[in-house]
């Protein structure tokens, strides 16, 4: 296992080279997901505003 | 041929389509991408023998040639539907052109960070004037070119064809580019990157490093499509149909 | 058409030349970043040698830049641009006719500088010729190509620096070719830079044709 992790000394820079992939992936991902929801709580919250509005008059 | 393209080609029509199409990307792209990581790192020899010795840090390859092709290829993806935007004024192909850039742009990132840690074990230095490297890098600054522009104006519509303009003339100038830098000399070109050949790589090798990059066409898929029906909420926000769909309250 | 041309051409020197100051700043700027390379390099005889060419065409590179800017601003911000679309005369021929006037305005002087640059690296005489040589070729194709960029930010806030991000990857071959045939002619003969100049010669042609329409096609999308 521990040969795994090691690649032959080089573990730095496979590792290094697949880390940041993984990081950078992961982090579009989730901020794709976070955009998504702010957007659409921002529109829900545009709606009920205007929902409000309309049976106030 | 009774399908209606022009259905499809509108924001309203597509956005459910995606949201179906976005889970199935994502388990394809894991078995693909699990697929070509195990294959890559399990079922390959440890080190490579010929003239050119590589050790274990040739793995980085199965990240490294699928990051700079898709690169490639997603500008010329992200070309192609500004291309049809300016042409046929679709408004979704706009969009499908503003999704596709930012993942572009991360892949042509990751090729030269990948690049440079595969480039000190085997060069002996992080970065290199190599131009496959170099090209990359002015790669690199068209995608931030084309985004920098769209987000600078404040129009939509100007700039989403502002922007396309831009992505044409940048695709036309690229291979003029990519030939400068390979040829500073134009009666010899250098090449610090072996010659590739598919047909001479191990088939092992091969096939892991097709599961790979098939694995992030479709994470490029996936991701173009979510943030395709962000840009889509956005855009649409005054439209009967979003307020629909939020009343309905589609967890999609 | 020619009577076109040459109106806007003479329009746009003569109103360049009643302020002057213009066309000073660009080529003073040119002077100033190729004056201060020594400065930070150090003042070697052949440190400068061979960073000449390259210097002398960055610098080239950075001074059409600059000037791109001004190159639609002023007609833009009076309305007078958008008067001139309006006419039913060629768009493309118009573009062309305002970059001439540009190119005369801010490359022509680079190019009658350059011994100047040449005495200041150490450069031979020679290398000189062919700097001038490549500078007078290679301007009005940066010009060209920054005709578009101009035409796209046309503005903007923060145009300028968005200018130089979206144009500067494109200078790369006149950039390689340029500071290529400078480097040929001051290291080996003079006799060698001839495919450099025919590359040059053909970026020109090609960007002669296409660039000013999609300068065209850029004013008519930024002007909508």
């Amino acid at each position: 296992m521990s040969d795994f992790f090691a690649q032959g000394g080089y573990a730095f820079f496979v590792w290094g080279a697949y880390g940041m992939t993984a990081l950078l992936l992961v982090i579009e991902v989730l901020q794709l997901r976070a955009r998504q929801r702010t957007i659409r709580a921002r529109l829900g919250r545009l709606m009920r505003i205007r929902d409000a509005g309309a049976n106030d008059q | 041929m009774a399908l209606n393209w022009f259905k499809f080609a509108s924001p309203a029509s597509f956005y459910p389509i995606a949201g179906r199409l976005v889970p199935a990307f994502w388990i394809i792209t894991l078995i693909l991408l699990g697929l070509g990581l195990y294959w890559g790192f399990f079922e390959t020899a440890d080190r490579l023998g010929g003239s050119n010795a590589q050790k274990e840090y040739y793995r980085i390859i199965f990240i490294h040639v699928p990051a700079a092709w898709m690169s490639m290829w997603l500008y010329v993806v992200m070309v192609g539907w500004a291309a049809i935007g300016l042409v046929f004024n679709t408004r979704l192909s706009f969009m499908m052109a503003n999704a596709v850039a930012p993942t572009g742009a991360i892949f042509t990132f990751l090729a030269l960070w990948t690049g440079a840690f595969w480039g000190r074990p085997s060069w002996g230095t992080y970065w290199d004037w190599d131009p496959r490297l170099t090209s990359e890098l002015v790669l690199f600054f068209l995608y931030i070119g084309y985004i920098a522009l769209h987000s600078a104006i404040d129009d939509v519509r100007r700039a989403d064809r502002a922007a396309a303009l831009l992505a044409i003339v940048g695709l036309i100038m690229v291979p003029v580019i990519f030939w400068s830098i390979n040829c500073p000399d134009p009666n010899q070109c250098a090449a610090l990157h072996q010659r590739s050949d598919l047909t001479q790589i191990d088939a092992n090798i091969l096939f892991a490093m097709l599961a790979m990059t098939f694995g992030f066409w479709t994470y490029s898929f996936a991701t173009s499509f979510m943030r395709l029906r962000g840009i889509i909420l956005q855009r649409e926000s005054e439209s009967a149909w979003v307020r629909d769909l939020l009343d309905t309250g589609d967890k999609a | 058409m020619l009577r076109l041309f040459w109106c806007i051409l003479s329009r746009d020197l003569t109103l360049a030349l009643r302020r002057g100051t213009d066309v000073l700043t660009s080529l003073f700027f040119f002077v100033i970043v190729v004056s201060l390379f020594p400065l930070g390099v150090g003042t070697e005889r052949e440190v400068l040698q061979t960073l000449g060419p390259g210097v002398v065409w960055v610098a080239a590179l950075l001074a059409s830049m600059l000037a791109l800017e001004r190159l639609f601003a002023a007609d833009h911000v009076d309305g007078t641009l958008e008067q001139m679309l309006l006419t039913d005369q060629p768009r493309a021929l118009l573009v062309l006719a305002k970059i001439t006037a540009h190119w005369l305005l801010t490359g022509l002087p680079l190019v009658l500088i350059a011994p100047l640059v040449g005495m200041q690296y150490h450069l031979t005489g020679a290398a000189v010729g062919v700097m001038m040589l490549t500078l007078l070729i290679g301007t009005p194709v940066l010009s060209l190509l920054g005709a578009i960029g101009a035409a796209l930010t046309l503005g903007l806030r923060g145009g300028g620096i968005l200018l130089a991000l979206l144009i500067l990857p494109l200078y790369i071959p006149v950039l390689v070719y340029g500071a290529g045939a400078i480097d040929v002619a001051a290291t080996v003969s003079v006799a060698d830079t001839r495919p450099y100049f025919e590359l040059l010669g053909a970026f020109l042609l090609v960007t002669l044709v296409f660039a000013p329409v999609a300068a065209a096609a850029a004013l008519k999308i930024s002007l909508e």
